[in-house]
């Protein structure tokens, strides 16, 4: 099947409109030494049922969080999506549709991505957001650079308990640049202070930070906040939007940039993508943001709209000084996002907070009272914490499996330093029947 | 004429709920004892209270006023605006591909490593390289996945002059932007008479610090450049590696490949080659194909079969760029073009690229005995005309663009490339028949009748739409980007 | 197009007014129309220093941005802060209202280099 409409007549026919004999001559500028003298070797196409068989049977060899119990989280969340947001998703006038450069004929797409934008500064406090990122790893780079650009400094101090896959992508982009990166570790499962009062300086361009961070903990954002501006520097910070219906928003205690991950807001986890990135600031930053940011206005008679807008800082007008080359973003997963938020409204999004708070804090005070198994750190969090294990987390993992539970996250994959942790994570997702079984299963494991 | 709709925030009413949550089932804890009171959230934030049909209701309405490409035809060049099959989007959404977490045992996601797999092998086949990533989530970031490879190569290899990187003066935005985000200074070559590279101007540009040339072939003229062999030549001879920017890789699929040409390192985009929907400005997909001698550079991890069949990722990588994205990339979008891959096969691949190459010329053909073609040669998958031949008359191609919104029709790209004054790039794809190029064209042939006749009708068009042409300027010098509750 | 007389010009597309060892910067009528509307100005602060030849601040249209270079070297001594607000007045007044940074020179021998309304005009000429 492969969706080409014109009969062998109809191309018979064109081919003689255009002048030419044959579909070869349309190729005549391709040199013959570079062209291609045999089939691709890719296998010959199938029938829509056949395809959908296969790709059933592909699926069938991953399990699947409906039929297993999770309680992974580490930058990917699983969280309830109402019903209508899939079924709005499927109309098709917006998947189908390009970036709206054409006012006239996508106010729907400009409709929504202001909604998107609003409600990222109301969770956040800040002035403005653009349209996406590609993720929450990316935005919080881009954070970075953008940083660099405000204070005209190249090195930025990266705190251990940021996620470490953000932090990869995060040296990742910052090298393109030079921009120096330091890391920063941490104490009792939170940025360590001390070490990053001595690291800051005139040369810093921006701490950067999640809250809460990589291990479920709530770091001090207010004396974050004040170590990075009495040294000149920008406070960027990584959030959880779940986490803003109940812990202050980032404008609070000063953060200047605020990224995030959008996933838990109307995306499924999808084996990690595609998430969706958000980024906003104060508006005195505004012109420095990267992507594309939807603005209102009205048209020749007056008539209020929305279109495009400050597109001067982007990559297809400036060119290469554009203050990203980010052009495609993740505006569908922007659409789930704002629709998700939507439903929950003003009050819901507390109450969701609220439940994903407290299952995660009776989940950890049922498996921390289990002989083997303590709460690595003291500080605050919110729906993920640190479990130190007197069994080796494999093997943890392995019983859960067979319980059809999917445990945590065993933490010495990123630090060698946390062999005999897991970080687990509970969301609104699991019942108190789902935690308490959780724990009768870690229980029986010696 | 439609209506417009007001904004999500516009329709609240205190104490509507669009979802209800489950009760808490757990023991509740004063929140207090939990988090410190300084680090809570003091006022809730203005968020709409909609009920679910409110909800429901809005956005329906709200995807009336965009046109898609199941609206009709979508023309809009460089960025092959075909059609998008709808088995794809059930096959990316069933649970053991949606309901998968990153960080599952790599033994039960055996499935999509076998796909990502499978994938890889044959984007490497259509394109010609060794090697291939899914990571980069868009065209943009695997351009700079790439140009970071380049980067790390040249690195390696103790190579610290090269700090330039060439591009053409028809070359994407995101080309000179990847470019300098990655580091390098951006050298512009010129075009030469047949829309090409200029060679000479090529020869000038390139010397030991060149780091790379990264180029579109067909170009954004919708060209094919003949001399691209001698071109990645001039490039390698200096040292410098040749980059693909898979943008128009509609045009070539099944009859001449990158790695075929002379290129070391190319993008594809998954949204546009490959069925992929866009989603309204994303999610995409940027995959980034290697020859062997820069595969060790690429994105960690990369999926890997062992001995026994198994698929794993691989992590030891130490020569590797590091990661550009979390976890895999998008990996909904990846089942997408899976699945049209396998739908498709080799044979459809081939005829996906001869049908989109017909289908442009024959545009053209009829086109461009209407409006002036700049470049009078055999287009690939796209070409450029422009208004020229209506000098005088007052009208741009902006009035052009927003006139056909009337007869239904999205613009094709103008203003683009930047070489050609007053350029409308037309683009359209495989999967339109004779019967609708043959309306399109008529539309664009009535519209020249209109500029001679009645040039009023095409300067202030749209009529139809739900809103007339915006003032930018006003929303730049103002910017409200943000709703906010007026006290 | 106009060309005032008594100021003095860049190829750059930049005007110069003299007065003594201070001189007032602005763009030219011919800039602004190119640029299109002009929806945001960039300045430098009072008290730093300009650079002969180097970018100092940046016009914005809503299709393109054009960085403004310094046509002499010298210390900032005012800044136009009205056009932050209304940067459409470099459309409207770009020889008067529209200027944007008053500068006190460092060099004088660098007035030599600029040109006069004429030469400007027979430029503008030859670039079409």
């Amino acid at each position: 099947m492969n969706f080409i409409p014109n009969s062998t007549e109809q191309r018979q026919a064109m081919l003689e409109r255009i002048g030419v004999k044959d579909m070869g001559e349309l190729f005549s500028d391709v040199p013959s030494n570079i062209k291609l003298q045999r089939t691709l070797d890719i296998p010959e196409g199938l029938s829509e049922q056949e395809v959908v068989r296969h790709m059933h049977e592909l699926a069938a060899k991953n399990v699947n969080l409906q039929e297993y119990t999770s309680f992974l989280g580490a930058g990917a969340y699983e969280h309830y999506i109402p019903s209508f947001v899939n079924q709005l998703l499927l109309r098709s006038e917006f998947y189908t549709a390009y970036t709206p450069y054409q006012p006239e004929i996508s106010q729907g797409t400009l409709t929504a991505i202001y909604e998107f934008q609003s409600m990222v500064c109301e969770l956040t406090g800040m002035d403005v957001a653009n349209a996406s990122m590609y993720d929450g790893a990316t935005a919080l780079a881009e954070a970075g650079l953008m940083a660099c650009d405000i204070t005209r400094r190249d090195q930025v101090i990266v705190s251990q308990t940021i996620h470490p896959e953000y932090r990869e992508v995060i040296r990742t982009y910052l090298y393109g640049r030079d921009v120096e990166v330091l890391e920063i570790p941490y104490a009792n499962g939170v940025t360590d202070l001390t070490t990053l009062a001595k690291l800051i300086s005139d040369k810093t361009a921006a701490v950067l930070i999640q809250i809460p961070n990589f291990f479920g903990a709530l770091e001090d954002g207010n004396k974050l906040g004040e170590l990075a501006h009495a040294a000149g520097a920008l406070l960027a910070v990584a959030v959880n939007p779940v986490s803003l219906g109940l812990v202050q928003p980032p404008a609070a205690y000063g953060a200047d940039i605020v990224a995030g991950e959008g996933q838990p807001f109307g995306n499924p986890i999808n084996f990690g993508g595609p998430f969706l990135g958000f980024l906003a600031c104060k508006e005195k930053y505004m012109r420095r943001m990267p992507g594309r940011i939807v603005g209102a206005t009205h048209d020749r008679n007056g008539k209020p709209a929305f279109v495009l807008t400050l597109q001067a800082r982007e990559q297809h007008i400036r060119r290469e000084k554009a203050t990203s080359n980010i052009c495609s973003n993740e505006a569908l997963c922007g659409l789930a996002f704002t629709m998700h938020l939507s439903a929950l409204g003003k009050h819901g999004i507390g109450k969701l907070a609220r439940l994903n708070l407290h299952k995660a804090h009776y989940a950890a005070s049922q498996i921390s009272k289990l002989p083997g198994f303590e709460l690595a750190f003291t500080t605050p969090y919110f729906n993920e914490f640190v479990i130190k294990t007197a069994v080796e987390p494999a093997k943890i993992n392995a019983k859960l499996l067979e319980a059809k539970i999917l445990g945590g996250l065993d933490l010495g994959r990123f630090f060698p330093e946390l062999t005999k942790h897991i970080l687990f994570c509970v969301t609104e997702t699991k019942s108190k029947a789902d935690i308490d079984r959780l724990v009768a299963t870690l229980e029986a494991i010696k | 004429m439609k209506q417009a709709e007001a904004t999500i925030f516009d329709l609240s009413a205190p104490g509507r709920i669009g979802m209800e949550l489950p009760v808490v089932d757990v023991p509740e804890v004063d929140l207090t004892e939990l988090i410190p009171a300084a680090m809570l959230r003091q006022a809730a934030p203005e968020l709409p209270e909609v009920g679910e049909v409110d909800i429901v209701r809005h956005y329906t309405r709200l995807s009336t006023l965009n046109h898609g490409v199941d609206n009709g035809f979508y023309p809009l060049g460089s960025c092959t605006m075909k059609y998008n099959p709808k088995v794809n989007e059930d096959t990316a959404r069933l649970p053991g591909f949606a309901a998968s977490h990153p960080y599952q045992p790599e033994e039960l996601t055996q499935g999509s490593l076998e796909l990502m797999y499978s994938l890889e092998r044959y984007l490497a086949e259509i394109t010609g390289m060794d090697k291939v990533t899914l990571q980069p989530a868009a065209g943009a970031h695997g351009e700079m996945t790439g140009i970071m490879i380049v980067k790390a190569y040249h690195a390696k290899q103790g190579d610290q002059r090269r700090h330039k990187v060439i591009v053409p003066d028809s070359a994407h935005g995101t080309n000179p932007a990847t470019a300098a985000l990655c580091g390098y200074d951006i050298v512009q070559v010129k075009s030469n008479e047949r829309g090409g590279v200029d060679i000479a101007a090529l020869r000038e540009a390139v010397d030991d610090e060149t780091a790379a040339l990264m180029l579109t072939n067909p170009n954004t003229l919708g060209l094919f450049d003949e001399n691209i062999v001698e071109i990645a030549d001039i490039v390698h001879k200096a040292g410098g590696l040749v980059y693909y920017d898979g943008a128009n890789a509609n045009a070539i699929m099944g009859i001449t490949r990158p790695g075929d040409m002379g290129f070391d390192v190319v993008h594809l985009n998954l949204h546009k080659t490959f069925a992929t929907p866009h989603g309204g400005g994303g999610p995409g997909s940027g995959p980034v194909g290697v020859k062997d001698f820069l595969a060790p550079f690429l994105p960690r991890p990369t999926v890997e079969q062992n001995a026994a069949g198994q698929f794993y990722l691989d992590f030891a990588r130490p020569d590797s760029i590091g990661k550009v994205r979390s976890f895999y990339g998008n990996f909904a979008v990846v089942v997408k073009a899976y699945t049209y891959i396998r739908s498709i096969g080799a044979a459809g691949l081939k005829a996906v690229s001869e049908n989109a190459v017909l289908n442009a010329n024959y545009l053209m053909a009829i086109l461009k005995e209407h409006y002036y073609l700049p470049y009078e040669r055999f287009c690939k998958h796209e070409f450029v005309i422009t208004p020229k031949n209506f000098k005088g008359q007052g009208v741009h191609t902006l009035d052009i663009a927003k006139r056909l919104m009337d007869f239904g029709y999205h613009p094709p790209t103008i203003y683009f490339p930047l070489i050609v004054e007053e350029a409308m790039m037309i683009e359209p794809t495989e999967s339109e028949s004779r019967e609708t190029l043959d309306e399109f064209a008529q539309a664009l042939i009535s519209i020249a009748a209109e500029i001679r006749e009645n040039p009023q009708v095409v300067i202030e068009a749209p009529h139809t739409t739900v809103v007339s042409r915006l003032d930018e300027a006003a929303a730049a010098r103002k910017p409200n980007v943000h709703w906010r509750k007026s006290s | 197009m106009m060309t005032p007389t008594n100021l003095k010009y860049t190829k750059e597309h930049e005007w110069v007014k003299i007065d003594g060892n201070k001189v007032t910067i602005g763009i030219t009528d011919h800039a602004q129309h190119a640029l299109g509307d002009v929806v945001f100005v960039e300045l430098p602060n009072v008290g730093d220093t300009l650079e002969e030849g180097k970018p100092f601040g940046v016009v914005e249209s809503v299709k393109a941005v054009s960085d403004v270079y310094a046509p002499v070297s010298g210390k900032v001594i005012t800044i136009n802060e009205a056009l932050l607000d209304t940067p459409e007045t470099v459309n409207q007044a770009p020889y008067e209202a529209g200027w944007m940074v008053e500068v006190e020179l460092s060099d004088l021998t660098q007035l030599n280099d600029l040109i006069d309304a004429a030469a400007y005009e027979a430029f503008l000429k030859e670039e079409e």
